[in-house]
Formats: C-alpha cells, sequence, structure tokens
C-alpha cells in the first residue's frame, strides 16, 4: 500500500478497501522508521494526522469525499499552519507556532488531506542540498551518503522513501525541480501567481511558488486541483479560472514540437546526464513529438542575474526578523541596536546570512541601477529568450540539473559552485513559466530529471506530456531498494 | 567587483546582521567570488531594455479601503518574546 500514488489510493479509500486511519498510521508507522536516518521531517504531527484522518473516514462514508480527501500528505514547513510549529529550518522560527493557516494548505484541510508533518529544507529555502537546515542535513534515499537536492530536500526525500505518497514543495530557483529530478519523482512549479503564497514565508516575492511533489503526472494534476486558484490576499495572485488539471492527461501529443536549447546541452552537463535526456527525447519522438534545435541565448546570465534579484528580495523580507515580535531574541540586549543585530546574527545561519549580505550590498545607497536595476532588465531579456522560443515550439525539454545527486559536503564551502548547480532551473523562475521535472532514468544508479517548460498558464498541457511519458515508461515508479 | 573587510563591516551594519570578527575574512571571500559571478552582468548592453518586477507585468491590485480584518492582538503577541499591557517591551531607547 505504500509504493501506490495518491490516484490509486483516493480509489482505494472509496471502495473501501482501505481506510484514512489505516493509510495514516501505515505512513507515520514508516516515518518513526526512518526518520532519523533520512531527517526528512522537522515536525510529525500524529495527533492532528490522526483527528484529520478519522474525520476523512466519516466524509468517504458520508459520500461527499473530493478526490484527496483521506489521502496523508506532507508539507514543507515553510506553510504556516495553525497551531503547529512552522520554522522555515531556521533557529530564528524554532519557536515560532503559526497563528494561522497559510491558504495553500488551507486547501489541502478543506479537501480532506491529512497533513503527516513538516517537512525539513534548506534554511528560508535558502539552498540547492538541504544542508543549510538548522535541524540537519536531509539523506537521498537512493544513496544516503549524498543530498536530496534543495531547497525543498525533505519533501523529495520523505516522498522517495514512501513516507508519505505526495508532498507541497515551493521553488525560487529551482526549489521543486531540482530535488524531484535528483530523488527521482515528479515536481511541478506552476507559472508565477497561479498558486497563492499567502502564508507562505516570503524567500524572494517575485520568484516563489508553491507546486507539488509526486510520483507521477497524474498525481500532481490531482494536487495542482486542489492548490491552484486566485487569491485576493496575495498581492500577486492571478485572477484566471483554473481548469481542471486532470482532464487533458490522456490527450495525444502526435505532432508535439519539442525545443531543445542547445544551450542546455553544452559544457557543464554530465554525460551520464546527457545520455538519460538523450534518450528520453527519443522516446518523446516513438510518441510522434517532433524535436528541434532552439537557442535561449540569455541562459548563461540567469544565475548572475538571480544572485542579484533573489537576495535583494531576501534581505529585504527577512528584515522582518528584528527579535522583537516573534520568533528568536538575544539573551540580555544592552540596547536596541543589540537586541536586533544578536538577535539576527544568532537566529540566521551561514547561507542566509551570507544572502541578506549580498542583497543589502547590491540595494545600498549608489548601487541599485548598476545591480537590481540592471537584473530587472536582463530578467526582460531572458523572458524575452522564451517569448521568443513558444513561438516556434510547444514545449521545451532538456536537463533539470546538469549532474546527478552529489555527496553531502561536496558543495557545501564553496557557494558559487552550488550556485550553479541550479544553472538550468533558474531561467524559468525569472520568467515566471511553469515546468515539470519527471523521472527519465539513472546515470550510475542515481536519478534523473527531465525537465519540461511550458508557456504561462499551460500546466495543463505540461502534466498531459508528461503523463504520456509515464504511460510508455516506468521510472516514476522507481522505488530506492531500502523502501520498497 | 571585489569587497574588503570596511565593505562588509559597513553592510553587515546596514543589515543589522552581528557578524563575529573572525569570520569578516570569509564574508570578504564569498561576497567577492558571488559579486564576480554577478559582474557578467555588465557584458550585457541594456540600454533600451524595460526593467520586469513582475513575471506577467501585472499591475497591483486595488481593494476598497474598508476593514476586512478583526483585531488578534493578543494571539499575535502571544508569539512574542516580551510584552507588557499589550505593547512589545525593547530595551530603553530614549534616556
Amino acid at each position: 500500500m505504500h509504493t501506490k500514488t495518491i490516484s490509486q489510493l483516493s480509489a482505494a479509500l472509496r471502495s473501501g478497501e482501505v481506510s484514512s486511519v489505516e493509510l495514516t498510521t501505515l505512513f507515520l508507522e514508516r516515518i518513526k522508521q526512518h526518520n532519523p536516518a533520512l531527517n526528512c521531517f522537522i515536525s510529525v504531527t500524529e495527533a492532528q494526522a490522526f483527528a484529520a484522518a478519522a474525520a476523512a473516514d466519516l466524509r468517504l462514508k458520508a459520500g461527499n469525499a473530493a478526490p484527496l480527501t483521506g489521502v496523508p500528505i506532507a508539507h514543507k514547513d515553510i506553510f504556516c499552519t495553525e497551531g503547529v510549529k512552522t520554522t522555515c529550518a531556521s533557529k530564528m522560527l524554532d519557536n515560532f507556532i503559526a497563528p494561522y493557516e497559510s491558504t495553500c494548505t488551507a486547501k489541502f484541510r478543506d479537501a480532506g488531506a491529512v497533513m503527516l508533518g513538516k517537512t525539513n529544507m534548506d534554511e528560508f529555502a535558502m539552498g540547492s542540498s538541504n544542508e543549510t537546515s538548522y535541524y540537519g542535513a536531509v539523506k537521498n534515499p537512493w544513496d544516503q551518503a549524498r543530498v536530496p537536492g534543495g531547497s525543498s530536500g525533505g519533501s523529495v526525500s520523505a516522498v522517495a522513501a514512501r513516507l508519505a505518497p505526495a508532498a507541497t514543495g515551493t521553488d525560487t530557483g529551482g526549489s521543486i525541480r531540482q530535488p524531484a529530478a535528483l530523488c527521482g519523482l515528479t515536481g511541478l512549479k506552476p507559472t508565477y501567481g497561479r498558486v497563492s503564497r499567502y502564508g507562505m514565508v516570503a524567500f524572494a516575492s517575485s520568484l516563489d511558488q508553491a507546486g507539488p511533489i509526486t510520483y507521477s503526472a497524474e498525481d500532481a494534476a490531482l494536487m495542482m486541483n486542489v492548490m491552484a486558484g486566485f487569491d485576493e490576499r496575495d498581492s500577486t495572485s492571478v485572477e484566471r479560472d483554473v481548469p481542471d488539471y486532470s482532464a487533458n492527461l490522456d490527450n495525444g501529443i502526435e505532432g508535439l514540437k519539442i525545443g531543445l536549447p542547445k544551450e542546455y546541452f553544452g559544457e557543464g552537463l554530465d554525460d551520464g546526464v546527457a545520455r538519460v535526456i538523450d534518450a528520453a527525447v527519443k522516446e518523446y519522438e516513438a510518441l510522434g513529438a517532433v524535436v528541434k534545435e532552439i537557442s535561449l541565448p540569455n541562459t548563461a546570465l540567469a544565475v548572475p542575474t538571480y544572485y542579484v534579484v533573489a537576495p535583494a528580495e531576501c534581505s529585504t523580507n527577512l528584515s522582518r526578523f528584528d527579535g522583537v515580535r516573534f520568533g528568536h531574541r538575544c539573551d540580555d540586549p544592552q540596547d536596541l541596536f543589540d537586541l536586533y543585530t544578536r538577535s539576527r546574527g544568532e537566529g540566521f545561519g551561514a547561507e542566509v546570512k551570507r544572502r541578506i549580505m549580498i542583497g543589502t550590498y547590491v540595494l545600498s545607497a549608489g548601487y541599485y541601477d548598476a545591480y537590481y536595476l540592471k537584473a530587472q532588465k536582463i530578467r526582460r531579456l531572458i523572458s524575452e529568450d522564451f517569448r521568443a522560443a513558444f513561438e516556434e515550439v510547444d514545449v521545451i525539454m532538456g536537463p533539470t540539473a546538469p549532474s546527478t545527486a552529489f555527496k553531502l559536503g561536496e558543495k557545501a564551502d564553496d557557494p558559487v559552485t552550488m550556485y550553479l548547480s541550479d544553472i538550468y532551473t533558474i531561467a524559468v523562475n525569472m520568467a515566471g513559466l511553469p515546468a515539470a521535472s519527471i523521472p527519465a532514468g539513472f546515470a550510475d544508479g542515481l536519478p534523473v530529471g527531465l525537465q519540461v517548460i511550458g508557456n504561462y498558464f499551460d500546466e495543463s498541457h505540461l502534466l498531459n506530456v508528461a503523463h504520456k511519458y509515464q504511460q510508455a515508461t516506468d521510472w516514476h515508479l522507481q522505488v530506492p531498494k531500502e523502501f520498497q | 567587483m571585489s569587497v574588503d573587510q570596511s565593505d562588509i563591516t559597513k553592510v553587515a551594519l546596514l543589515a543589522r546582521l552581528k557578524i563575529d570578527e573572525a569570520d569578516v575574512p570569509q564574508y570578504v571571500d564569498n561576497l567577492s567570488n558571488i559579486l564576480g559571478l554577478v559582474e557578467q552582468m555588465s557584458e550585457v548592453n541594456t540600454d533600451d531594455v524595460v526593467p520586469m518586477a513582475h513575471p506577467l507585468d501585472a499591475a497591483q491590485r486595488l481593494r476598497a479601503d474598508e476593514v476586512t480584518e478583526t483585531n488578534q492582538r493578543d494571539k499575535f503577541q502571544a508569539l512574542a518574546p516580551q510584552v507588557e499591557s499589550g505593547l512589545y517591551l525593547v530595551p530603553k531607547v530614549i534616556e
């Protein structure tokens, strides 16, 4: 039962084959057994989970269940969950019990999904390896000497090890797609504005977007049916109808025009990853798609531009942590300045401080035009690359990450090398486009993800394109040996 | 672009971050490396490019100027390190 997709679990709950309390018990047991090694949960919400499961079972019996009613899921610890510790994996919020519920988690709660707990992550979502968490690094279930990717590392580790059948994540520069790729899962970053950011701890507000982490595209569609939609509490939420993301999954993809950006297959791409991606593209050709080489000429500028925009917005957002209203406060402050500087100095970890420093520097007097304004202009150029490409092709494909999962500690001391591991994912956030990573095979026993980028609000089509591939292959159903 | 120790001290002050003396050289290295990466931006001519603040170029939505939230002061102050009579307490600011 623990290896089933949420589509299968939903059916099993409906037929009475299993109850939500039974499923919840099963997954909580698995968490107890495996979490000490993987470290993928910061909080396990056992009592709330059983209460929600019992309520879901009543709803299933009464016949008014939604598709996810009774299905256990995990939430990244970046979403405020009322009455439950919400840490963002930071010492700063180690004592923070959220006084309200995020829109995203409220929607899952209202749909009857059962929250198993809150997953580990890079501190304030800043990282690509889940090594910056105050609660310690997360391990990759495929090889526990390796990172799961980040920042949604706890979510992917939990789902890959079958400790939860699905999870939420957030993606500012690749934080859903890169870890999904490194752990062999399906991850979707929706169009900016598609899923509400209300109650999601802000990192870089013009880039942050929440999305699902699942086994299959079919499951991601079920999650999107719950998550997506306009929210007046999020000023950047988009007022636009939400389609049924499950409706078009089975559409044919004969004649689908796939663009392969030559910049995504050049220097820096691991040979093993390149072979897997080539094979996946051939599979699409066998399914009737047509492949065309395209160019996204400003690709190399995405990472440098991101490391102006994201830190600038992060330093602004994180100025709210002042040791006065909530969060960590230093002992025995001498004066107000001492209170601010020591509370922040003690509460934030090394990577978060680094990004606050960069952000403060680029926004400081005299530098705004040279850095932030310049970055916003290049952001336009990056978006224009995609706009031009989508005049020629329907979707863009390439690797999600340049390599498979790297070893714990391998890049931890070298921020710039770590940043470059997001080279293929960041441009998508800069442009605000939707993109998925889907399992496409293995290189030296480690999962490889294929990135599929779509046009604005084209999530339904992206999931269709992913689903057709998953009907023809079984890479997305592989389970690491120890967790079968 | 590289930064020196005095830049680090100044930025830390602006950011209200206490940084240990011993860590300053590492910040100098890290920030210089990151700014070196960022420097690639200067090679691009952006003279006639309109800056992009929002991926969909959406404008800020407006709402009617009406009270929509209820006062939850006690609930929120329950999270604060130190409060008294509904006020947040900080060290003495004015002598």
